[in-house]
């Protein structure tokens, strides 16, 4: 740490300390931070105009991904992956990503068998931040998340950009570039209120059975991990040179008007970058628009979902028109989304540079809510771990493979991933570098 | 503002409601003694600790006893958490909080509380909610609202701080604080006292960990032996008080409350009934029944509820917190100002207007930006009863149309708590929207669904009745015709015929399934859990005895208050899926007593013991 010392040094050494990004102070401190999120959009794509021709380099890009052109050196599409639900009843819009995100296909909709794997990536990197993971809905539905221990444990989303924006950089938020640093004395008062909660834990966990303790449980953890929180606080917060603390945005009406989501992901993205820059948290979760999307468009009667399953197919096109426009909708925040991190300078690079995103969505074709060939990308190097630019042809191999070589290379030491048929034993060796 | 979870107030009759929480805070915090003794708790023991075998030791290990009736925790609702809030502190605290979402379970969010889990993102939100509130309490405004003055406002003031925790701590946790979580708050209180700038800024921290303590937001449910012939295991006073409480009010005990509770009232009869009239001539009480309707009809919907503004103009979201306070309005003139019958909400020609409402019900009422005046239906108007106001139409429906799918999938769902089955992943819609085809009205593309095997079956449930409501659009407006083409709304509801809305709410009101759903659900919303076969004869009692004296909401909850078993904690040993083992219960095995049996897909479908819970997203027969 260079606290006290800085207080002394001239403003020409800092200078030579310090360049626009910050890189050189980089290099003489900890490594900055690998961060992992997912993005997630509702429906499934049209696979037609979506699909790229070539395997190999992304180079042509269907009409689909064309949006993506700006930024396809950083992502890539993975096509031909099938989730497989194991003799369990296909649940329309439900059992596709429950795989991608746990491994494993539900019985019932009132079962998520495994927690969602960004919740032991959080657990695996999430510490010394101020947010174990950020969730968020552009939907503003509060109940629109994709992360959760179990059924009855979902990590609420922030709905509302201006929620999100009070959350991450109100009162309690410690400017990493503030010149000087003394400790919030609050901060370890606050600490002692959730040691004492803590501390009659006994007390009332003597008391009930064995769900509600392990409920219990999970609500002492939780208040633990707040208190660790606290603690990494009282600290002097890393050095972020390329941290600045976004106005406010401006409120944004509630809902599903594509228009009005549109807005909503791009200020939450926009506040999202920061965050990430500032050292608030490792892990994002992200949702475009859930999987049954009631995303609508001023004049049109029905939602996405409903024009999914209602709207004929083109027999030109080959697609249903409506329905993949709120599709190319997706791709075109996709789109956004990943060149804000791209954009988002930090050390010698970019915030994407140490990010890896997992985007996917809960189907192929929503019309029949077919589980094979369904659509994937990332995007980031992850500190050069992972090669992108590339269009990977699963040959009907489980689609799990992607969330278990998401996880092998964020580091966590799994063997395997997945349950049955969408067992996954090998990454995907062709974006592994 | 709609849809933000930063829901201060409810909507409604607040200034009502507010003052009288704001009177409460005086009442409540200077009314009281020293901190009470607990004679009628002295036999209290956890819930936990009722043994499957009443030979059993009480203390011993509860992980290992399944209980059918055995209370659980369950996470205090976001309305109760203000509510709560306010009655202790003022109404005047302005509490900015979101939830976790809840599960739905047995139809309600009220037992889906016994179930959530605290995930780390849920309890963010609640401990960053309580130094905000804590800091609202000790302003120098509210001082007056504290039951003592410190000896020097720089300084801690244990003495102080010790009342001031006795007397708010009591009203939260819904019991006196235990000695160590007395201690820990003036502790905290003094030791912040120094380093945050004085007594009452201590107080705030202190008032924090109340605030966030597992024993203020989670509903935890006390049992001991049950007093008098038969033995057996009931809830202790405070616990009663708490059931009671939250039923009625959709709030915690009051002081008088918890002194009856504390002096063993609430297990005489007589001054039970004391209690429960006072309770229920509140205008409290309201606010109780407002939370169950929310629960039961799904109104917490109406948070995220928007209509295309091109299609449907007048739907702004002012008009859609609106349409919601008017089905409240109309349950809550019904059901408590005229002491109606339940069913007759499905009939009733009273409703309740604004300006705003007026110009989608197409008559002129001007009532200034945000008033209210009852208007009655003339006979032979198309609307009447609670499916027809907007409310309704709108919530089921598309942004920009109408669906009858929708429609009578919620009708059957939450009105006679009925299950209707999700579609087969691989439906073939082509036909249901062919250009060529010449159908002009909901009723002609429907017949799509009649044509496909796969579809026919369940849409045969669903879409006769969802069709009898196609005279109201996707915003609830009134329409003769759809395309140019008069719209057809006869049909039949389980073999009972209708011509239109008003027909099918007649229909509704006398189906046998309506009347056992709302007793399944409002006893369910009662004891805060799932019923299971054990409560199978004690739903039947109370559905004989509702035949003969009418379905009236208040005679209903009191019926249910003094039904020998409202507070027992029942030992029911269950099998590891959930349903009784039959030893426990006399051999029950039959299904017979099944909500769902008039649908026979949902019928073959139910089981008791498992989980009627709506999930996170709905089928897809949902989104047509």
């Amino acid at each position: 740490m260079l606290s006290g010392a800085a207080v002394t040094v001239s403003l020409p050494f800092l200078e030579f300390l310090l360049n626009d990004s910050g890189t050189a102070l980089a290099a003489t401190r900890e490594p900055l931070p690998e961060r992992f999120g997912t993005w997630f959009w509702g429906l499934g794509v049209d696979p037609g105009i979506w699909r790229p021709k070539q395997v190999g380099a992304l180079v042509d890009l269907p009409p689909q991904l064309a949006c993506i052109e700006k930024v396809k050196s950083h992502v890539n599409v993975f096509s031909n992956f099938d989730v497989l639900t194991d003799g369990k009843p296909n649940l329309c819009h439900f059992t596709g990503w429950v795989v991608l995100r746990s491994g494993t296909p539900p019985p019932t909709r009132d079962i998520l068998p495994d927690p969602s794997l960004d919740i032991a990536i959080a657990d695996h990197i999430g510490g010394g931040t101020r947010f174990r993971s950020l969730e968020m809905a552009a939907t503003g539905r509060p109940r629109d998340s994709y992360s959760f221990q179990n059924f009855n444990g979902v990590n609420p989303p922030e709905i509302s950009a201006v929620e999100l924006y009070r959350k991450i950089f109100g009162a309690d938020f410690q400017d990493p570039n503030s010149p000087r640093f003394v400790p919030d004395a609050r901060l370890m008062l606050k600490k002692s209120v959730l040691s004492a909660v803590a501390d009659q834990r006994n007390e009332l966990v003597r008391k009930v059975g064995a769900a509600d303790k392990a409920r219990l449980d999970q609500y002492y953890t939780s208040i633990r991990e707040i208190e660790n929180r606290l603690t990494s606080q009282l600290e002097k917060p890393a050095d972020a040179p390329t941290c600045r603390i976004p106005n406010e945005p401006a409120d944004i009406p509630l809902g599903l008007e594509a228009d009005l989501v549109s807005a909503r992901h791009r200020a939450m993205t926009d506040l999202l970058v920061m965050a990430l820059v500032c050292n608030q948290t490792k892990v994002f979760n992200m949702v475009y628009s859930d999987s049954f999307s009631a995303l609508s468009r001023k004049g049109l009667e029905k939602s996405h979902h409903a024009f999914t399953h209602e709207e004929p197919v083109d027999r030109i096109k080959g697609y249903q028109p409506h329905a993949s426009g709120f599709v190319n909708d997706a791709m075109k925040e996709w789109a956004y989304f990943v060149e804000k991190m791209a954009e988002t300078p930090e050390g010698d690079g970019t915030l994407l540079d140490r990010c890896l995103i997992y985007a996917h969505t809960d189907c192929s074709v929503a019309k029949i809510h077919s589980l094979t060939q369904i659509p994937m990308m990332t995007a980031g190097r992850l500190n050069g771990r992972v090669k992108t630019g590339q269009h990977i042809d699963g040959q009907s191999q489980t689609a799990t493979r992607l969330g278990f070589t998401v996880q092998r290379l964020m580091g966590l030491p799994v063997g395997s991933w997945g349950a049955g048929s969408n067992v996954a034993t090998s990454p995907i060796g062709e974006i592994v570098a | 503002m709609i849809g933000r979870a930063a829901q201060t107030t409810r909507r409604g009759p607040a200034p009502r409601n507010i003052s009288a929480r704001i009177a409460l805070p005086a009442l409540a915090l200077l009314a009281l003694g020293a901190a009470p003794a607990r004679p009628d708790e002295s036999r209290t023991v956890p819930a936990v600790a009722i043994p499957a075998n009443p030979a059993a030791d009480v203390g011993r290990e509860a992980a290992s006893i399944d209980l059918a009736w055995q209370p659980r925790l369950r996470l205090l609702s976001q309305s109760q958490y203000v509510n709560v809030i306010h009655q202790v502190f003022g109404g005047d605290i302005d509490v900015r909080v979101r939830f976790p979402p809840v599960p739905r379970v047995d139809g309600l969010l009220a037992v889906g509380a016994g179930t959530v889990l605290p995930t780390p993102g849920a309890v963010d939100q609640l401990v960053m909610m309580a130094p905000l509130i804590s800091k609202q309490v000790v302003d120098p405004s509210r001082h007056d609202r504290i039951p003592c003055r410190p000896a020097d406002t720089a300084k801690r003031d244990d003495t102080c701080a010790r009342k001031f925790f006795a007397k708010a701590g009591r009203l939260l946790f819904r019991r006196p604080l235990t000695d160590n979580e007395l201690q820990a708050a003036v502790r905290i209180s003094g030791t912040a006292a120094g380093p945050s700038g004085g007594f009452y800024e201590g107080l705030a921290y202190g008032l924090s960990g109340l605030l966030v303590s597992p024993q203020f937001l989670f509903i935890s449910e006390d049992v001991r032996p049950k007093k008098g012939a038969g033995g057996g295991w009931e809830l202790d006073g405070y616990s009663k008080a708490s059931r009671l409480s939250f039923l009625l009010w959709d709030a915690a005990p009051d002081d008088a409350l918890l002194l009856a509770a504390q002096r063993g009232d609430l297990n005489d009869p007589v001054r039970l009934q004391r209690q429960v009239d006072r309770m229920i001539s509140s205008s409290l009480y309201e606010d109780g029944v407002r939370a169950f309707f929310t629960d039961y009809l799904v109104l917490e919907a109406f948070s995220s509820l928007s209509k295309d503004s091109v299609i449907y103009p007048a739907y702004t979201l002012k008009v859609a917190e609106e349409a919601k306070e008017q089905v409240l309005r109309m349950v809550v003139d019904h059901l408590v100002a005229q002491k109606g019958d339940y069913r007759d909400l499905f009939t009733t020609r009273r409703i309740f207007l604004t300006s705003d409402l007026a110009v989608l019900y197409r008559l002129g009422v001007d009532r200034g930006a945000h008033g209210w005046a009852a208007y009655d239906l003339p006979d032979g108007d198309p609307r009447g009863g609670l499916l027809t106001l907007i409310g309704f139409p709108s919530q089921f429906a598309h942004a920009g149309r109408s669906s009858p799918t929708i429609r009578g999938k919620a009708i059957r769902e939450t009105m006679l708590c009925q299950k209707v089955p999700p579609p087969p992943p691989d439906v073939d819609f082509s036909n249901f929207e062919d250009p060529t085809n010449p159908a002009a009205t909901a009723r002609e593309r429907l017949k799509a669904h009649q044509e496909n095997p796969a579809c026919a079956g369940c849409h045969a449930i669903t879409d006769p009745i969802g069709l009898a409501l196609e005279n109201f659009d996707g915003a609830g407006q009134f329409r003769r015709t759809e395309n140019g083409v008069v719209i057809s709304t006869a049909g039949k509801l389980d073999g009972v015929a209708f011509e239109d809305a008003v027909g099918l709410g007649k229909a509704l009101r006398d189906n046998r399934s309506l009347k056992s759903c709302i007793v399944k659900r409002l006893y369910a919303y009662s004891v805060g859990r799932e019923m299971n076969p054990a409560d199978r004869d004690t739903l039947a009692g109370f559905q004989v005895i509702f035949e003969r004296s009418g379905y009236r909401f208040e005679d209903m909850l009191r019926r249910f208050i003094f039904d020998p078993g409202f507070f027992v904690a029942k030992s029911v040993p269950l099998h590891a899926n959930g349903t009784l083992k039959s030893a426990a219960i006399g051999g029950f095995h039959d299904q017979k007593f099944l909500a769902d049996r008039s649908t026979p897909n949902a019928a073959r479908r139910a089981q008791w013991g498992s989980r009627d819970r709506v999930a996170t997203v709905p089928g897809v027969l949902a989104e047509r």
